[in-house]
């Protein structure tokens, strides 16, 4: 029971770190039909810049943990928000027309300057980082389970990230225009839209998700690395990819189904074969994806216009 | 009879300019292979840049075109011969001839990636996982069978295409940004498999025995005309000698009916189709040939350096194979090697930009992509026939 509740919890959480990422991914594509590849490491900028915002505050003598996770989240935030807006303006914007592949290549190489950039300017930035603890540490016993009072809270702030993100998409006028840009740029345009207004705060949007993500993915772990981007980045495409991209909902089970893969792959391997190292639960996973690429290939929920002919 | 004259004293001309051409490019290659210090370098460069700048402006690249076009082979030639030399000249200097090889090495993997990028349009982000697996194929068939080693790179080009196979059937079937986390996926996957495989060393890695061939071992070194040449010295010519022979292949067969059904496939698959021509067919070829040529690349690579590890074949080190494609123009297999000497040796060159140089090869590509989307020597539309003939 122990055991079993710990693997959902984890799963639960990596799942909601991967919906967040994949969400990001899916507006992205969703509005300009374009992968920004650099988005895992938008999100480990936001969370080292949340991470500075933090040691800034606790400088400055605010002791109390809530109002130090406000200033992470809130510089996590802003800082990936524009970020994002940036990279959709300078990079992905100028090469619209370009093939995609020049894209995907740009926003790679984007990826690696963030990466390079962290690790060589930020303060001892090519080890991994103590991420503070801000959350309370205790537990609460349900039939003899532990269940964190950390996990917990980070459990439902990104619930209720995804759904304020559901109810902006569905609901808010800015929604609606991402969702006509989304449909069809050119008529939306003619409807009055800012076509390149909508485009930076979709962008803006999903990487403040995605710093969401970065700074949850922290909170839980306790330790950040430069490092930490490509890998989320790549199963955030996966899990996009998955569940279909330009589809949200099919993010959100993408996102789910892979943090599912991998805590079977974590779990049951070394059930099947004893003495296995659990490093091969990403081996595990990323055969999976690649099966199930070769099986579905535009994903489980398929996009709406697809490309083929 | 007139023509015919005009025709050949044209000719000749045009291989009087290749060979100075590459007199000049090998003494310049010379010059900066042994320039030591960082001022020395950077006069170099600044020299090399204005070279470029300046005979943009005279009109000397439209020459040296046209003679690279009236006698096509002369320039190969000289290219070899010049390459040879470098080798003469620093044959005991060892570090200048490992980032020869290096080059040559790279840049035969690159080849392998033209034709996927560029001809056939099959993203491939796996690149040093093909390597690595030539090199992790070698490694371990060197130490544990006692099968000739000049086969045995064949023989790991062969087990890296063979594993590349396992993808044809989700690379089929995606397109695009779905084909590309693909390979994304297997090269992860593939870094992390050998990072937790215990027969294959782990983190670690393994040692190779490195290369002997007709029962000479390569690591021995020889002495030549009493002098002592470096054990990089086989390895040179053997890296050049493969780089020449793959070389050799793709252009001949971007030269031939197959080349052209390739960028049929990648410019239009509806056209393609429209035409006959067999889309999975030419897929299935182009990646098999291309992580076939970053295997064998990666086995000699791997014996040359004596040790793999699961750290020279991570995702970024797929991304420089890839940078030095598109910098060197995509589908342009003579641009491969500027690129690659670009991207390999200058970072050495330059000190100050050693710890900087991946954050450097990136902003590099994305400048490229941004300001000169075609590279540095885009790629030339076919002519089949010299505009004599077709006058």
């Amino acid at each position: 029971m122990d055991a079993l509740g710990q693997y959902i919890i984890n799963g639960l959480m990596l799942g909601m770190i991967y919906a967040m990422v994949a969400v990001g991914f899916t507006l992205f594509f969703g509005v300009l039909d374009v992968i920004q590849f650099s988005h895992g490491d938008v999100l480990m900028v936001g969370a080292f810049a949340g991470l500075a915002a933090s040691l800034g505050v606790a400088a400055l003598g605010i002791t109390s943990p809530w109002l130090q996770l406000v200033a992470v989240v809130v510089c996590a935030v802003v800082v990936t928000g524009l970020l994002g807006a940036a990279v959709a303006h300078f990079l992905i914007l100028p090469l619209h027309r370009a093939p995609p592949l020049n894209t995907l290549l740009a926003t790679l190489m984007l990826g690696s300057v963030l990466r390079e950039c962290v690790r060589l300017f930020y303060p001892d930035g090519a080890n991994p980082k103590p991420f503070p603890v801000l959350l309370p540490t205790s537990f609460i016993r349900i039939d003899g389970f532990e269940l964190r009072v950390d996990n917990l809270i980070l459990l439902l702030a990104g619930l209720a990230a995804i759904v304020a993100l559901h109810l902006l998409i569905t609901r808010t006028r800015l929604g609606l225009a991402i969702r006509a840009v989304a449909q069809d740029g050119e008529t939306a345009r003619l409807m009055g839209i800012n076509f390149g207004a909508v485009v930076l705060l979709t962008f803006a949007l999903g990487s403040g998700m995605a710093a969401l993500a970065g700074v949850m993915n922290g909170l839980y772990y306790n330790e950040i690395n430069f490092n930490v981007g490509l890998l989320l980045g790549v199963i955030g495409f996966s899990a996009a990819i998955l569940g279909g991209l330009g589809n949200v909902y099919g993010a959100i089970l993408g996102g789910f189904l892979f943090a599912g893969l991998q805590v079977l792959g974590s779990a049951a391997l070394p059930a099947l074969v004893p003495d296995i190292p659990s490093a091969y639960k990403d081996v595990f996973a990323f055969a999976v994806v690649i099966i199930l690429m070769a099986w579905k290939p535009t994903g489980l929920i398929a996009e709406r216009a697809s490309e083929r002919v | 009879m007139s023509t015919m004259t005009s025709t050949l004293s044209r000719r000749r001309g045009g291989i009087a300019v290749q060979i100075a051409l590459a007199a000049l490019v090998t003494v310049y290659l010379w010059l900066f292979l042994q320039a030591q210090s960082q001022i020395e370098v950077g006069v170099l460069l600044v020299v090399g840049a204005a070279a470029v700048v300046l005979a943009g402006r005279l009109g000397l690249n439209r020459r040296i075109e046209t003679a690279a076009r009236t006698s096509p082979r002369a320039g190969t030639w000289c290219a070899l011969v010049g390459a040879l030399a470098l080798i003469v000249a620093f044959y005991d200097v060892h570090y200048v001839l490992l980032m020869i090889c290096t080059v040559l090495l790279f840049a035969t993997a690159c080849l392998g990636l033209t034709v996927q990028f560029g001809y056939v349009g099959v993203a491939n982000f796996a690149g040093a996982a093909f390597f690595g697996i030539g090199s992790y194929t070698i490694a371990v068939l060197s130490t544990h069978t006692g099968i000739p080693h000049l086969l045995l790179i064949v023989v790991s080009g062969l087990v890296s295409a063979a594993i590349g196979s396992i993808l044809i059937l989700p690379v089929l079937r995606t397109r695009g940004h779905y084909a590309a986390l693909v390979t994304i996926a297997f090269g992860i996957l593939f870094r992390t498999f050998v990072e937790v495989n215990p027969v294959l060393g782990g983190p670690q890695g393994l040692r190779l025995p490195g290369i002997s061939m007709f029962g000479y071992a390569f690591s021995d070194g020889l002495e030549l005309f009493d002098q002592d040449v470096s054990f990089y010295v086989p390895y040179a010519l053997l890296s050049l000698a493969i780089f020449g022979a793959a070389f050799a292949v793709i252009k001949s067969l971007e030269r031939s009916w197959i080349g052209l059904s390739m960028d049929v496939v990648r410019t239009d698959e509806t056209a393609a189709a429209t035409f006959g021509i067999h889309i999975a067919r030419w897929k299935v070829v182009a990646f098999m040939l291309g992580n076939f040529l970053a295997g064998v690349a990666g086995s000699v690579y791997g014996m040359m350096t004596g040790f793999v590890s699961p750290d020279n074949f991570t995702f970024s080190d797929s991304l420089l194979l890839v940078s030095i494609a598109v910098l060197g123009g995509l589908g342009n297999p003579l641009g491969l090697v500027p690129a690659a000497f670009i991207v390999l040796v200058l970072p050495q060159k330059l000190q100050f930009i050693q710890e900087y140089r991946f954050l450097f090869y990136a902003v590099v590509v994305i400048a490229i992509l941004l300001f000169r989307p075609d590279g540095l020597l885009p790629r030339k539309t076919r002519l089949f026939f010299g505009k004599e003939v077709s006058r």
